[in-house]
């Protein structure tokens, strides 16, 4: 347990950085600093992480992407969250035939590698586009969440409370909405935070590639990505957005552990 | 047994067609076309060259002759590559990518199932604990991150392996494959560990070592075989990842693989390079499946095939 609290802790710590740390230096992420180009972490100067090639500041930069990667974590997260409830709940209540099409749905879609379905999406809209880029990787992350909450809903189903329910006459969707779902949260919610750090991942990953954030915003991604073509001559700045990713992964998955531990604890 | 693998390979190309079908419509409801980098093209050069890649008929069209190429094995024309089609595109590069992704699985299952074994049978000890923490490094670490990290130690600061590039030699694919390799071997050490752990306890082990057998003839021959089944049926998802890791792994030692193709394919607007693409790694994702499910019922003789 004391792994987790030091974990949040952490996070805690990156996240503050992110949201605040940009204020404090002179610079902004795009920047160009032309008599410090591709210039070691240094204290004068207030390049605290060195610069790239354009003599941006990393600091500034590697920040900024930390608050995107955040921030795709958690909406991309929130909209895997709604579909994979919502389709895991409806196949699970209504069983029969409607649940073997949707699950069989779901077996195909999870037979193919997810990076082919997020590259394909990234090609529907124009590159660079954020907040497509967030619902687009939430849009294929849902399908282990689906499964989940399917197999919940199963157990759910034949409770006496649900019996109840259904005696009185309510409908498919409020019993969904007022019975089903809120006895989902547990599962859910310990689902959801290990969702969190493979979003963020996701997202690096097509940044990395070029086809997520592109120049001159900063991600994580296109951060290492810069960095290890520069890594001869300038290792800081594969080494800046790469440690702070590992840490951001880190943390997350240790609390995501954490939770399961504490709130499912059949699960160890 | 045989009548369960060949539905299950008469399922493969329905699935295969869905797939095909589904990008094929996704792809070309894409705003962009192949020619939009050119933009000094003149209307009547772009028209003529629509035509002569067939994109000014209408689309049920288009689909039918790619359908009809397909079947003869033929992926049709790569268009920013004009000099090459994308069957050739695919046969130079993915030989590559193909040893790259297995010999990254079979040197994930080499390291991993003795340290899992090793982990298991001295738990809590050092080796155990060692083994779980690189376990969780190497499962959150994704291979852009620990690639060029490896290259940077490996490859700059010790000088001991090549940094990038590929002219054939065996020790220019040790990075790569360790790259690929790691969040694979860190899963196999996992379930291997925790498997073996839990069939340990299991009565006919008692049983084994109440007859006075040996311990080693007791995990060798009594609990490894059902120790592996989950590794087993692990394969088929870490063949998948492993050639969705290639594409990373390709970009960051550049590789002449067929990673790259997919993403370039993307950017530029290729239609037949990415439909290529998408064909050949869902056709090995599906067939690395199967083969696992199949691998699964001859080890484990209570699976039964319906």
């Amino acid at each position: 347990m004391s792994k987790s609290w030091v974990a949040a802790l952490a996070l805690a710590l990156i996240a503050l950085a992110a949201l605040v740390g940009p204020f404090f230096s002179p610079y902004t992420y795009d920047h160009l600093d032309w008599s410090h180009v591709a210039s070691a972490p240094a204290l004068q100067d207030s390049h605290w992480l060195g610069t790239d090639r354009l003599g941006r500041d990393l600091f500034v930069r590697t920040l900024l992407g930390v608050r995107i990667s955040l921030l795709v974590g958690l909406l991309a997260t929130a909209v895997s969250l709604v579909i994979g409830v919502a389709f895991g709940s409806i196949a699970g209540y209504l069983g029969g035939r409607t649940d073997e099409v949707m699950m069989r749905a779901v077996d195909v879609l999870y037979s193919l590698p997810y990076i082919f379905i997020v590259i394909i999406l990234t090609t529907l809209f124009d590159r660079g586009n954020l907040y497509v880029l967030f619902i687009g990787i939430g849009a294929v992350g849902w399908l282990t969440m689906a499964r989940i909450v399917r197999g919940q809903t199963l157990s759910l189903k034949h409770r006496e409370f649900i019996e109840a329910a259904r005696a009185l006459g309510l409908g498919t969707g409020a019993m969904l909405w007022r019975h089903i779902v809120p006895n989902l949260i547990g599962p859910v919610v310990v689902y959801a935070t290990l969702t969190i750090p493979q979003m963020i991942l996701y997202e690096s990953f097509l940044s990395f590639l070029g086809l997520g954030v592109q120049e001159p915003l900063a991600s994580l991604g296109n951060l290492i990505s810069e960095g290890s073509r520069e890594m001869e001559s300038a290792s800081w700045m594969l080494l800046v957005p790469a440690g702070f990713l590992v840490a951001l992964l880190l943390c997350l998955n240790f609390i995501g552990d954490g939770l399961r531990d504490a709130l499912d604890p059949r699960d160890r | 047994m045989l009548a369960y693998a060949l539905r299950r390979l008469a399922i493969l190309i329905p699935t295969l067609l869905v797939i095909v079908t589904l990008s094929f419509i996704v792809i070309r409801l894409a705003p962009g076309g192949p020619f939009d980098e050119e933009r000094s093209l003149p209307p009547e050069i772009k028209a003529n060259l629509e035509m002569v890649y067939g994109l000014d008929q209408p689309l049920a069209v288009q689909y039918g002759r790619y359908l009809r190429g397909l079947a003869h094995g033929d992926f049709g024309p790569s268009i920013k590559f004009r000099d090459l089609s994308v069957s050739e595109l695919i046969a130079r590069g993915l030989p590559v990518s193909v040893m790259l992704g297995l010999s990254a699985v079979l040197a994930a299952l080499l390291a991993g199932v003795p340290l899992g074994i090793g982990a298991a049978l001295r738990r809590d000890g050092v080796l155990d604990r060692s083994v779980r923490g690189l376990a969780v490094l190497g499962m959150a670490l994704p291979g852009f991150v620990t690639g060029p990290l490896l290259a940077l130690v490996f490859g700059l600061y010790l000088q001991w392996l090549p940094v990038a590039g590929f002219s054939g030699e065996a020790r220019e694919l040790v990075l790569p494959v360790l790259t690929l390799a790691l969040p694979i071997a860190a899963y196999v050490t996992r379930l291997t560990r925790a498997s073996l752990l839990d069939v340990l306890h299991s009565p006919y082990i008692r049983t084994a070592r109440a007859k006075g057998i040996g311990e080693w003839r007791v995990i060798v021959t009594h609990a490894l075989r059902p120790a592996l089944t989950p590794v087993v049926s692990y394969l088929g998802p870490a063949v998948a990842f492993a050639f969705t890791g290639s594409l990373v792994v390709e970009t960051v030692f550049a590789l002449p693989g067929t990673g790259r193709y997919l993403v370039q394919g993307a950017i530029n607007r290729d239609y037949g390079l990415v439909m290529g693409m998408i064909v050949v790694y869902g056709a090995v994702t599906l067939l690395a499946n199967l083969a696992t499910d199949l691998l699964y019922g001859w080890l484990d003789p209570r699976v039964r095939y319906e």
